[in-house]
C-alpha cells in the first residue's frame, strides 16, 4: 500500500523533527505524530545551546562534533528565522585550581577535534567587556553556537515535507504475530508503518514500555531566567564557569547550578539552567533561581541591576549513564530509539537525525552507535528514582 | 513572625478577607502593589482621601491620622483607644507596594516574596494561610489602528480619571464588550468629555435569557443595561452587535471605523462606518489574574466567557490546601461579590460558615456568570484583523505572523505560538494579548503560566533566603 510509511517518528521536538529530515532526506516518507505543538516539550524549554565545550572526549563529544557540522549545513538550507549563530562559548575558571583542570579538560576535547584557544585573564576583558574582574583565565571554543530551538524544530520539520500528526497521542504500538512493530494506535485510529522511532524525548520511558521494553529516560528539571531586554553586545558568547562540565556530568539527584549566560537576537539575556532530579514537579523553586542569578550576577556584575521577566522549566531526558539512546531496539524488531540526549537534545539532534535515517535504511551509522544502544541498561537500572 | 493569614491584594475582596479574618482574631499580613487600599475599582489618587465606598473597607486598615495610608507595623497606627476596630488594626500588617512575585511552601507555612517600593526592595511574609484576591486585568481584543495614540484601555481610562489624570480626549468612543462600558461611558461624560458611541459588541438582549438571575439582582447597571443604556447622555449613541474595527489616523487616533456584527461577532460586511473622534476608550472585558494561584498548583474552572478562573470550595478553599482564593480571581463578578468572597473566605479559614452570605453569593455569582455568559467573545472577532495589525505590542508580532506559526509552523495553543513568534514574551509577559493569541491557535486561553509575577531585580533574586517581615 502506497499510503503507509516507511516509518512513524512519535515526537514533534527537535530531535523527531531531525529524524523527520534526514529520513526524508534518504528517500523514506515518514508519518510525524505528538500529542500537542510542535516543540511543545523539552525543547520549547530548551535555550538552544548547541555545544562542544561541556563535553569530554567520548561518544557524547564524537555526536556533538558531527552535529556541529550538520547544523553549519542546515543554517544554509533553513530559514534565517532558526536564528543559528556560531557565537563561541567561553568557559572562565574563578580560581588557578579550576584553571589547570579546565586546561586538562580543554587538552583532551583538543585532541577529540574540538578547537579550543586558551584566553589569558588579562584578555577576557577583549571578549567580554563586562565580565567580573579576578578570573584566573579561560577557554574560547569557537564552535559552540546557539540556534531558535522551537523554530528549528519547526522549520526542520516543514523542509522535511513529512505527513504531521499534531494534537494526537499515541496510546499504543502495534506489533504483529512475531512481536514485530506494524505502527501505533491513536485515538483518531491507528497509523501503520514497518518501524516507529521513539523520539518522544523526557516521555521516552513511557512510549517504550508501549512497545513492552524497558528504556530509564527520567525528568531532570531545569530552570531558566530571562531578563528584561538589554543593549545589545552586552553578552557576547556563551559564557559560563568552569564547574558548570562538573554538574552536568553529575549523576546526582540534587539541585545543581552553575549559570551559563548568553545574550539573545531580542535582547534578553538567558541565564541556565539548575538541574535536580525532582520528577515532574512543575513548582517554582526559589533557590534554583536564586542561585542563577547569584552565579549570573557573579560573573557579570553588571546584570545585577537588572530585572528577571521570565523563568521557566524544562524536564531534560535523562539516562544514568548521560549519553542518548539512539537506533534499533534489538528487542522488538521495527522499533527505533532516539531519545534521552538530557540537556543536549538540541545540539544532538541532527546527528541523531542522520543516524535514525541510516539505522532506518539498514546502512552503516557515520559514527560508532556502540555507546548509544538502546538496550544498554539493565533491567533495574532507573527503578530507584 | 508568622502571619496567621497573608492576603494578596487590597481590592474589595482581598479588603473584607482582612478585615473579617482581624475581626475574628487572626494576624493578618495585607499586601498590594498599589500604593493606596482599594483596588482598581476603587482608585484614587496619592495624598487623596479614601474614596467614600471603600472606606467602610478600609476602615480596619491601620492608617495613619488623616486617611493616609501607612505602611506600619502592627499597632503603630492605631489609636490607643481600646475601640473594636483599632483593636482589629492592630492585628493587621497592611504593606501597600508589595508586589508579590511568587508564594513557596515552606514546611507547614508559606513564603511570600514580594518586590517592595519603587526602590524594588526585597520582603518576604511568612504565613500559615495564603488569601489570593489578586483581581483581574482588561481582556483587549486587537483591532487595525489599536496601537494609535488616543487609544486607550476602558479601564485604563476609568482608572486614570479615577487617579485624578486628565480625560484621554474630549471626544471619546467607548467601544468593546461588558458591563464596564456603561460606567466608563457615564464617568467619562460627567468628567465633561462627548462620548458620540457606545459601541457594544454583545447584545444586552442577550441578557433576557438569563432573567431570573437578573429578577434577583436589580442593580442599576443591570437597569441601564435593559433600557438600552438609559444611563447614558443624550448625545451618545449606543451600538449594540457592533465593535470598532478600525482606528484611523497618523499622529493619533482621528476616527473609528464601526462595524455590525453576526451572533459570532463576525463583522457584516457593508455596514461599516466612520465616528470621528480624537480618543477611543475599549475593553473587552475583565480577566482574572491567576499567574500567583497557577504557580501553586490551584486547579482552575472556566467561566462561562471562556476565560479560565479558580475553581473554589463553599469556603473559598482552592484546591491547594492553605491557599484561600475570592473576588475576581474566582471569575469575574463585581465588587460586592468580592467583598462577599472575601467574608466567606475569611470565616472559612477560622473554621466558621455563614448562610446568609452563603446565600448572597450564590445570587451575585449567578448574576455574573449570566453577564459572563453574554458577553462572551464570539470566535468571529478574528476576522477584523488585517494582517498586519500588532497582536503583540511589546515584541511587534502581525496577525499574519502568527497565522502562519499556527497554519504552517504546527502551533496549536498560545505557548507555541509564543515559541515560534515571540508573541507574549515581552514586557507584558502576554497579559495583554494572550487572549488573543490563543483565538488565533483555535482556542478558548489555557490558565496563564507566570512564575514571576512580576519583574523581579536578579540581585533580589540572588539575595540567601533570611529575613521576613
Amino acid at each position: 500500500m502506497s499510503d503507509v510509511p516507511d516509518a512513524v517518528i512519535v515526537g514533534a521536538g527537535v530531535v523527531g523533527a531531525a529524524c523527520a529530515y534526514y529520513a526524508s532526506r534518504a528517500g523514506l516518507t515518514v508519518t510525524v505524530v505528538d500529542r500537542g505543538s510542535v516543540a511543545a516539550g523539552t525543547t520549547g524549554a530548551g535555550e538552544g545551546n548547541l555545544l562542544v565545550s561541556d563535553k569530554e572526549a567520548g561518544p557524547e563529544l564524537d555526536l556533538a562534533l558531527l552535529s556541529t557540522r550538520l547544523w553549519r549545513e542546515l543554517a544554509e538550507t533553513l530559514p534565517p528565522e532558526i536564528e543559528y549563530e556560531r557565537k563561541g562559548g567561553l568557559v572562565v575558571a574563578p580560581d588557578g585550581a579550576a584553571l589547570t583542570a579546565l586546561r586538562d579538560f580543554a587538552r583532551g576535547q583538543a585532541a577529540a577535534g574540538v578547537e579550543t584557544h586558551e584566553i589569558p585573564a588579562d584578555r577576557l576583558g577583549d571578549l567580554e567587556p563586562h565580565l567580573a574582574p579576578g578570573l584566573a583565565g579561560g577557554f574560547l571554543y569557537p564552535q559552540d553556537a546557539q540556534v531558535q530551538p522551537a523554530m528549528a524544530a519547526a522549520q526542520l520539520l516543514r523542509a522535511a515535507r513529512a505527513d504531521v500528526r499534531l494534537g494526537q497521542e499515541v496510546t499504543g504500538v502495534l506489533t504483529d504475530r512475531r512481536g514485530a512493530v506494524r505502527g501505533v494506535r491513536t485515538p483518531r485510529g491507528d497509523l501503520h508503518a514497518p518501524a516507529v522511532v521513539n523520539a518522544t524525548g523526557t516521555w521516552g520511558a513511557a512510549l517504550a514500555e508501549l512497545a513492552g521494553v524497558k528504556l530509564p529516560v527520567r525528568p531532570r528539571r531545569g530552570f531558566v531566567l530571562v531578563t528584561e531586554p538589554l543593549p545589545p553586545g552586552l553578552v557576547r558568547h556563551k559564557v559560563y564557569a568552569a564547574d558548570y562540565i562538573a554538574d552536568v556530568a553529575s549523576g546526582s539527584a540534587d539541585l545543581q547550578s552553575s549559570a551559563v549566560v548568553e545574550g539573545t537576537p531580542a535582547g534578553t539575556v538567558l541565564i541556565g539552567a539548575t538541574r535536580e532530579r525532582v520528577g515532574f514537579d512543575r513548582t517554582l523553586s526559589t533557590e534554583a533561581l536564586r542561585r542563577l542569578a547569584a552565579q549570573a550576577t557573579a560573573l557579570f556584575p553588571v546584570l545585577s541591576g537588572v530585572r528577571a521577566i521570565r523563568a521557566y522549566h524544562g524536564f531534560r531526558p535523562y539516562l544514568p549513564d548521560h549519553l542518548p539512546a539512539i537506533g534499533a531496539d534489538p528487542r522488538v524488531p521495527g522499533l527505533y530509539h532516539a531519545c534521552g540526549h538530557e540537556g543536549a537534545g538540541i545540539g544532538l539532534a541532527p546527528a541523531t537525525g542522520l543516524l535514525v535515517a541510516a539505522a532506518l535504511r539498514g546502512e552503516r551509522p557515520p559514527l560508532d552507535t556502540g555507546p548509544l544502544r538502546p538496550d544498554r541498561f539493565d533491567d533495574t537500572e532507573g527503578d530507584a528514582w | 513572625m508568622t502571619a496567621d493569614l497573608a492576603v494578596v491584594g487590597a481590592g474589595p475582596a482581598g479588603l473584607a478577607a482582612a478585615a473579617t479574618a482581624a475581626r475574628l482574631g487572626l494576624r493578618v499580613t495585607l499586601l498590594d502593589a498599589a500604593e493606596r487600599p482599594g483596588g482598581q475599582i476603587h482608585r484614587h489618587p496619592a495624598g487623596g482621601p479614601v474614596p467614600r465606598a471603600a472606606r467602610r473597607l478600609t476602615r480596619r486598615l491601620p492608617y495613619a491620622p488623616g486617611g493616609r495610608a501607612g505602611t506600619s507595623a502592627p499597632g503603630r497606627a492605631g489609636a490607643p483607644r481600646a475601640s473594636a476596630a483599632s483593636r482589629d488594626r492592630d492585628r493587621v500588617t497592611y504593606l501597600p507596594g508589595h508586589h508579590v512575585w511568587t508564594v513557596a511552601r515552606d514546611g507547614d507555612t508559606w513564603l511570600l516574596h514580594a518586590v517592595a517600593g519603587v526602590d524594588e526592595e526585597p520582603a518576604v511574609v511568612r504565613a500559615r494561610a495564603v488569601l489570593l484576591a489578586t483581581g483581574a486585568h482588561e481582556r483587549q481584543l486587537p483591532f487595525p489602528g489599536w496601537t494609535l495614540p488616543g487609544v486607550v484601555g476602558a479601564g485604563g481610562a476609568q482608572a486614570m480619571l479615577k487617579g485624578g489624570l486628565a480625560l484621554p480626549g474630549r471626544r471619546v468612543v467607548v467601544a468593546g464588550s461588558g458591563p464596564l462600558l456603561l460606567a466608563v461611558a457615564t464617568t467619562l461624560a460627567a468628567a465633561g468629555a462627548r462620548v458620540p458611541a457606545l459601541v457594544e459588541a454583545a447584545d444586552y438582549t442577550a441578557y433576557a435569557r438569563h432573567a431570573a438571575a437578573l429578577a434577583r439582582n436589580p442593580a442599576k447597571l443591570v437597569q441601564g443595561a435593559l433600557h438600552g443604556g438609559a444611563l447614558l447622555g443624550r448625545g451618545t449613541r449606543l451600538l449594540t452587535r457592533h465593535a470598532v474595527t478600525a482606528a484611523h489616523g497618523t499622529a493619533r487616533v482621528e476616527a473609528v471605523t464601526v462595524t455590525g456584527l453576526d451572533a459570532d461577532w463576525r463583522p457584516v460586511p457593508g455596514t461599516g462606518r466612520r465616528i470621528p473622534c480624537d480618543a477611543l476608550a475599549v475593553g473587552h472585558g475583565l480577566v482574572p489574574q491567576l499567574e500567583l494561584a497557577t504557580g501553586l498548583g490551584c486547579a482552575t474552572r472556566r467561566t462561562p466567557d471562556g476565560t479560565p478562573a479558580l475553581e473554589v470550595d463553599a469556603g473559598q478553599r482552592t484546591s491547594v490546601p492553605g491557599v484561600w482564593a475570592a473576588g475576581e480571581t474566582c471569575g469575574v463578578g463585581g465588587a460586592e461579590l468580592a467583598e462577599t468572597e472575601g467574608e466567606i473566605a475569611a470565616l472559612s479559614v477560622t473554621g466558621r460558615t455563614s448562610a446568609a452570605l452563603a446565600r448572597r453569593r450564590a445570587r451575585l455569582r449567578a448574576f455574573a456568570d449570566a453577564m459572563a455568559a453574554a458577553h462572551r467573545p464570539g470566535p468571529g472577532w478574528t476576522d477584523w484583523l488585517d494582517g498586519t495589525t500588532e497582536v503583540c505590542r511589546c515584541e511587534e508580532v502581525t496577525a499574519a505572523t502568527i497565522r502562519e506559526a499556527v497554519d504552517g509552523l504546527g502551533a496549536r495553543d498560545a505557548r507555541s505560538v509564543k515559541l515560534l513568534t515571540r508573541a507574549g514574551m515581552g514586557w507584558c509577559q502576554g497579559r495583554v494579548c494572550g487572549p488573543a493569541v490563543a483565538r488565533l491557535a483555535g482556542h478558548d486561553p489555557a490558565p496563564d503560566r507566570r512564575p514571576l509575577s512580576c519583574p523581579v531585580p536578579l540581585s533580589q533574586l540572588a539575595q540567601p533566603p533570611g529575613a521576613e517581615r
